[in-house]
Parts: structure tokens; sequence; C-alpha cells
């Protein structure tokens, strides 16, 4: 097959220059990436980025206006119906229809693909127990909590074996620990081998799970990277600090050897430095007293994935369920 | 061979036995129609009747009987035209795109809607039948057994075709519509010019010459023009006109009902193709 050949090289997703526009709004600018084989690829960005618009290219429900996309290898335009029989797919809303047992739900999927009767009565049993949905095998999906619905569609996504899963937000509306059971299972399904790409608005979704991240805002991809060189584009460390004299203080500090870079907040000024910062912060602090700058607050923390996307994006995404704040973003307008 | 078409199909009929008063509304619904203007507008219609003297030899019937084969069409329009609303609803709850996005081929959906329909309106026609000769509308009569079965079967292949083109329709604008709202409006603008201007509740002879034209190809009337030919025969009088059905006529009658079908069909094929759902 030509298909699989080009996989090698291009990865099993592979973008170029895709463009996606509504009437005149476009949605989607341009963007190029790949996606390797094996890995758990994330989407990162607020609402209306682009995301699903991108997505909804990849696995075929929108044609594709502009650029290049490959999944598994199938060109989404002229193989439409081979990238279909190779990917699952769950879809940002709860899209099981009500009245069906989770039983049901999966047979109907299974036979939608067309797949032998013996293969998918093992795949069903197969997947229950992957997702724990075995006691619930004939309740209808409205009985269903909102976590066992979410399994049931990662189970359904994966019923025939696809190359590529595709999460659309898939925590989206959880609770806390739900969604860290739902990584689980992400986690899980991707160690059997199927490569998973996923778009969330999450922080830590995209941090904890994926081994690659996409920052993607208005419609353009930012900045892609392991969730550790993304992090280390803003330095080691962070350093905050509100001084008597946020100007002074910054051009005292900007000499300093490990210092990376500093940003003016409202308030404070915010360093990024590249050295371990409880060794540096005493340094700073020193040189602050030297220069007669009284230091009134001072917070030292690792560059979290809100720091990185605050950094990159420069705003930050509201509705973060997990009550962290970034110290980025302390000082509205910091940008 | 691609059976996906049943799969849908199976959905679908879980949905009609499981969603309870959808399906004993359906059933009852036609039994209602019979009961209550059936037998109202039957005994007044008669009652006019009486003194209208009937032709020696000819088989005349009571108004019940020739409104029930119009109810028996009746129940299969508005069931059909409404029967692609589940495509709408799949559509906004987002259950379309499991299917679209599959491999599966797009008519499918269409055949396994138009089937599981069709299979809907046999159930109601069935009822209305059994209910109809309860009530008293004298329907196959004289005929042996044999006779009666085949006399079943062809109704219900007329029923059956009548049910797909409008199926087909109504699943071809659903898919193109945006909300529930706006598919009501269009089938009840649809409804009422196709069930007036037919032959259902009275005759259409005496309409005005575009109105009897258009009623005379309405495919509402190629439906009931088969009812009532396998269910009261060939010839018979009813409110005072003589209905003569020749084989010829009823053969054409039904290839004119395959001909909406065939053309909704290619309607509602071109609908999906161009539907966009994400």
């Amino acid at each position: 097959m030509a298909g699989t050949q080009t996989t090698e090289d291009q990865g099993i997703i592979f973008v170029k220059n895709l463009e996606h526009a509504y009437g005149d709004a476009k949605a989607v600018e341009g963007i190029s990436f790949t996606v390797k084989k094996g890995e758990i690829f994330s989407f990162l960005g607020p609402n209306g980025a682009g995301k699903s618009t991108a997505i909804n290219v990849l696995i075929t429900l929108l044609a594709l206006q502009k650029g290049e996309a490959k999944v598994a290898g199938f060109d989404v335009t002229r193989e439409a119906q081979q990238v279909r029989e190779s990917i699952g797919i769950v879809f940002q809303e709860i899209t099981l229809d009500r009245d069906m047992t989770v039983w049901e739900i999966l047979e109907f999927h299974g036979k939608l693909y067309s797949m032998p009767h013996a293969e998918r009565r093992a795949r069903i049993e197969e997947l229950l127990t992957l997702v724990q949905l075995e006691g619930k095998r004939d309740v209808r999906t409205k009985h269903l909590s909102g976590g066992m619905k979410r399994r049931l569609e990662i189970a359904r996504g994966l019923m025939t074996r696809p190359k590529v899963l595709f999460l659309d937000e898939p925590t989206i509306g959880l609770d806390p620990q739900t969604r860290m059971r739902m990584w689980d299972y992400i986690k899980n399904v991707n160690k059997t081998g199927t490569t998973i790409f996923l778009t969330t608005h999450y922080m830590d979704e995209a941090d904890q799970l994926s081994d690659r991240i996409s920052i993607i805002d208005h419609g353009k991809i930012i900045i892609t990277g392991t969730s550790w060189e993304l992090k280390n584009t803003l330095g080691q460390d962070l350093v905050y600090l509100e001084t008597s004299n946020n100007i002074l203080a910054a051009e005292a500090l900007r000499g300093l050897l490990s210092v990376k870079d500093i940003t003016q907040k409202s308030k404070g000024v915010l360093v990024m430095i590249n050295d371990d910062g409880t060794k540096v912060l005493p340094v700073i602090m020193e040189t602050l007293r030297n220069a007669g700058i009284t230091i009134a607050t001072v917070n030292l923390k690792k560059p979290s994935m809100d720091d990185v996307f605050l950094h990159y994006t420069g705003k930050e995404i509201r509705d973060e369920p997990t009550g962290k704040t970034s110290i980025l973003s302390l000082r509205p307008g910091g940008n | 061979m691609n059976l996906g078409f049943l799969n849908i199909y199976w959905r679908d009929m879980i949905r009609f036995v499981r969603f309870r008063t959808m399906l004993f509304s359906s059933l009852l619904q036609p039994a209602l129609w019979l009961a209550f203007f059936g037998i109202a507008m039957s005994s007044s219609f008669d009652q006019l009747m009486a003194g209208v003297p009937v032709p020696p030899g000819v088989h005349a019937v009571g108004y019940l009987t020739f409104m029930a084969a119009g109810i028996i069409a009746m129940t299969t329009l508005f069931t059909s035209l409404f029967g692609g609303m589940i495509i709408l609803f799949d559509k906004n709850w987002g259950l379309m795109r499991e299917i679209l996005a599959s491999p599966m081929p797009r008519d499918h959906v269409i055949i396994g809607i138009g089937l599981s329909g069709m299979t809907k309106s046999f159930i109601q026609s069935l009822i209305i039948m059994v209910f109809g000769i309860a009530i008293g509308a004298s329907f196959f009569v004289g005929y042996d057994p044999a006779r009666i079965v085949l006399a079943v079967l062809g109704i219900l292949l007329f029923v059956g075709v009548f049910s797909l083109g409008f199926l087909f329709l109504s699943a071809g604008i659903a898919i193109s519509m945006e909300t529930p709202e706006g598919m009501q409006g269009i089938m009840t603008l649809l409804t009422m010019p196709i069930f007036f201007a037919s032959n259902a509740l009275y005759p259409i002879d005496a309409f005005p010459e575009v109105l009897r034209v258009i009623s005379t190809y309405n495919p509402m009337t190629l439906l009931i023009n088969g009812i009532r030919y396998f269910a009261i025969g060939p010839d018979f009088i009813a409110m005072g006109v003589s209905y003569t059905y020749s084989v010829t006529a009823i053969c054409l009658s039904f290839a004119g009902l395959l001909l909406f079908a065939v053309i909704m069909y290619l309607f509602a094929r071109w609908r999906f193709e161009k539907a966009v759902v994400t």
C-alpha cells in the first residue's frame, strides 16, 4: 500500500498549510504539524481557537479547503474512506443515543464499520472490561454518569482497533476525580499502541497526558514541543517580585548572568531565570538590596503550562478547573 | 454486500419500541380518526345518500368503508412525512456525526430510515384495517381467505412504496434543516395540499379542472386507488359516484408511486451528499 510507506516519513498524521474558513471567517489559518506513531499529541487552545475545525477536517466530516492532510498515510480528500476505516473518534459533546443500552451502542458501532459478527462480539467484551462497564451492559445510556458515558464513548472509539484515536475535549464537564481516571484510561489505550490526537483547553490535561503539545490560538499553531521543552522556553524557574521601584529593579537585575528575561507587570516584575531558582534567589535579593530597592513580595516557582500558555498567547483560559493560578496571571494586562 | 442499512433500521426500531409515548400515540391515532371522524361523517353522509337510488347489480359501499381507505393513506402520509424528523434530532444531538464519519455509505441512512418508517406504516395500516372492519367498514366482503391475504399484501405493497417516497422526502428535508420548528413548518405546509387535494375523504370528480388534475396525479390519490381496489373491489359506488378500476389503471397508479419514490430517493441522496454535519 502506498499509504503505509509514507506513514514512516510523515508520521501518522501529517498536516501542511491547512486552512479552513466558514464564509469570510477564518477558523484555521495555515497550520502544519506531524503526529508521530504511538504518541499522545495535544492541541491546546482556548475555545474558538480552531481545534475542532482542524479535527473535523482530519476525521473527514469537513471537506479540506486548502492545504494537505494525511491520516494513517491516507489523504483526507482522495482516500476519505480509508481514513474513516483507520480512525476512532470521541466527539466533544456526548453522542450516545439515550435509549440504547451500553451493549447496543457498541454493537451498532461495530456494525457501522462492518465488523464481522464474532470479532464484534469479542471486541465488545474486551472493551467493556477495559473501561470497566461490564456491569452496565444492559443499562440504557441515559442512566449512566458523565464519566461512564465518556468511558463508553472511548470504548466505542476503540471498537475497530483504530490506528489513531481522536479525542475532542475528552474530559470537558467532568469532575476532577473522574478526569484523572479518564487520563489513566487514555494512557492505557495509548500503551496498547494507539496513537492519540486530543484537543483540550485544560492546561493540566495537555501537560500531564501528552507527549507533545501544540499551542493553538486564532487558528494558528504558536509553538510545538514536549511539555518540558515548552516550559524550558520560559527558563528553568520564575521569580516574581513586588518592589519599591519595579523599573529600577528590572534594570538592576538585567545584568545578572542567570537572568533570561524580565517582564514588567503592573505591580511587579517577573524574572525568568536559566538556573536553579533556589540558588539565584539570594543573589537577586542581594542585588536589589545593594541598589537600595525594598522587596515587598517574592515568589519562586517552576514555569507551569499556564505560564507557557500565557506567555505565548497573552491570555489565560478562564474555566480551568484545578484552582491553580499562574503567577504570570497575577497581574492583569501583564503583556 | 454492505448491509449497513439493516443496522440503521435496527436502531430506529429500537427507538420506536422503547419510546413508549410515540409507540402508543402512533398506534392509537389512526384508530381515533376512524372512531370519531369516521363514525361522525359516515352517519351524516349515509343519511344524505340514503335517498339516492343504487342501480341494481352494483356494489354500493357506505362512507365509512370509503374513507377507511383514506385514513390508511392519511396515516401513512403523516407518519412518513414526520419519519425523517429523527434524522434532524440525530443531527442536532450530535448522533449523526458518528454515522457520517463512518465508512458506511450515506445512502444506507436513507434506506434504513425508509425501511423502518415503512414498517411503522405497515403496522398502522393493519391496525386500521382490523379496527375499521370491527366498527363496520366493509373491506374484503365476500373474499375467501386466500384472496384476503392477497388483497392485504396488495395494500401493503402500495402503502410501502408510498411511505418510502415520503420518508425519502422527509429525510432529505431533515438533513438540510437546522431546527425542528422549521421542519414542522415545511411539513405542515406539505400535508395540507397533499391530503386535501386527494380522494381520501371525498370524490375528486366534481373538483375544478386544475385541482382535479393535480388530485389525479397526487401520490396520495394513487395510493388510495390501490387500497380501494384491493379492499373494496374494482367496481363500486360510494357517495353517489361510481368507481371503476381496471387492472391497467391500478398498474399505472403503482408505477406512478414507484416513480415518485425513485425521484424522492434521488432527492434525499443529493441532500445527504451535500450535508455537512459537525
